[in-house]
């Protein structure tokens, strides 16, 4: 059986999983810079604690994919078989780069910029809005880059703990010995990964200042 | 008449970590409206801790500035801060602002009309001899070193502040620009009539802006006069000044 056939047959059941799978990516990603945006700001105000905070947003990074899921599993609340274990492992993942982006990203904004600022009467809230963070877009997108496009592949290994995707294609496949049909999920996923990274590029070059 | 400027007694020692060096210590000067007091020293002499400290980047130790009569411990640092033109050598210009942008800072901080902002930016473009229709819309990259000092003298007096604080402004120019700004800044205090603390460690350049001079050697101002007083002047600093003259 080819792909082309295989899909044609199961229509219903891809476009449900690729559903799934953009679900558990758009989640995990949007909740991962709503968490990551502001503790990689409050890191610039609080240099003590970047050490401790990044430490452990690498350690998260370097645990197994699929040990971190079964590691979630028995915990209370966030725990269970499902989507929400694998949106809670995706949104660690997803972490590491958008906090420690943000963080490089407005650090390494001109010195003389900031004191500029500073001195000319901004607040706080001013230098950020107005001269930390609109120069240190460009920075952070490309992390959010990185977390979307590794999370679009970390979402395959989901559907090991139940929680769908096009992941259960892989997964079937590997089971059954069937090429195509790991083929069938890995190929939307690839594709996936590729119109993420490619409209993300986008977005950064179109919305980033840069010196041109 | 109250002085734009009053410093009384002002010392800055470095916080702990740094093994409590003092900075600045003993400083105590004050400048009119229509004056500029250049302060000049060596490097390390304490003239740029001097203007952090008037404007309070830095929190002084001890002693007190006072603007126009009023403490300036005493106002909200943001208030304080509009109040105060600061122009620094590296002049910090927002690279994602374009020229109007940046002189119009403060008036858009201070929440002014946009009509009045616009205004007030043409009329400082011209002030500092830029085209409004030519450069209004560029960039900071877009600009020659020159153009954009230029441009930050023109944003720190976008709000006409009664005091101007300028750090080495024209250091990191060449020297035929240098010259070319000096002269024009000259020109440009006759017309201010505002406050005005120059801080450099060129002697000529303090000699050709100031109306007095403050030598500051190791923390401490050790000459306070005008420039013919400097260039006669037997303070063994300000022989050393004058020899490199």
């Amino acid at each position: 059986m080819n792909l082309v056939q295989f899909y044609a047959q199961h229509s219903g059941e891809v476009l449900g999983l690729i559903g799934q799978h953009l679900y558990l990516v758009a989640i995990s990603t949007g909740v991962a810079i709503a968490v990551g945006l502001p503790v990689g700001i409050v890191l610039t105000r609080r240099p003590r604690w970047r050490g401790p905070v990044l430490g452990l947003a690498n350690v998260v990074q370097t645990i197994p994919s699929l040990a971190l899921f079964g590691f979630l599993i028995p915990l209370p609340l966030i725990g269970g078989i499902g989507a929400r274990t694998a949106v809670v492992a995706l949104v660690l993942y997803g972490l590491l780069p958008i906090v420690r982006n943000t963080y490089t990203g407005i650090t390494s904004v001109d010195a003389a910029v900031r004191e500029a600022g500073r001195g000319m009467g901004m607040t706080d809230r001013q230098l950020l809005l107005m001269v930390d963070l609109p120069l240190a877009l460009g920075v952070i997108l490309a992390g959010v880059r990185i977390a979307t496009v590794v999370n679009v592949g970390t979402a395959t290994i989901a559907a090991a703990i139940g929680a769908g995707g096009l992941g259960v294609y892989i997964f079937r496949g590997v089971a059954m010995v069937n090429d195509a049909l790991i083929l069938a999920g890995a190929l939307p996923a690839a594709l996936m990964a590729l119109a993420a990274d490619g409209l993300l590029g986008l977005a950064e070059r179109r919305l980033a200042w840069r010196p041109k | 008449m109250t002085p734009a400027l009053e410093v009384r007694g002002l010392r800055y020692a470095l916080p702990e970590a740094g093994a409590g060096r003092v900075l600045v210590e003993d400083l105590s000067f004050t400048v009119g409206s229509g004056e500029t007091l250049v302060l000049l020293g060596r490097s390390g002499s304490g003239k740029t801790t001097t203007l952090k400290l008037i404007n309070r980047l830095l929190e002084p130790t001890a002693g007190e500035v006072r603007l126009a009569g009023e403490r300036a411990a005493d106002l909200p640092v943001t208030r304080l801060r509009r109040r105060i033109g600061y122009v620094i050598q590296e002049i910090g210009l927002f690279p994602h602002f374009t020229v109007e942008q940046n002189v119009g800072l403060v008036p858009r901080l201070e929440a002014w009309p946009p009509a009045r902002t616009a205004e007030r930016v043409r009329e400082l473009l011209e002030l500092v001899g830029l085209d409004p229709r030519q450069f209004s819309t560029r960039y900071p990259h877009q600009l020659s070193g020159g153009q954009r000092q230029r441009v930050g003298v023109a944003r720190a007096l976008a709000a006409d502040p009664p005091l101007l604080l300028l750090d080495e402004p024209f250091g990191a120019l060449d020297p035929i620009t240098r010259v070319e700004l000096q002269r024009e800044f000259r020109t440009l205090e006759g017309r201010l009539a505002k406050g005005v603390v120059f801080v450099t460690h060129d002697v000529r350049e303090g000699l050709l802006l100031g109306t007095r001079i403050g030598l500051m050697h190791q923390g401490r101002l050790v000459f306070l006069g005008t420039p013919d007083e400097f260039r006669s002047s037997d303070n063994p600093e300000a022989r050393a000044f004058m020899s490199a003259a």
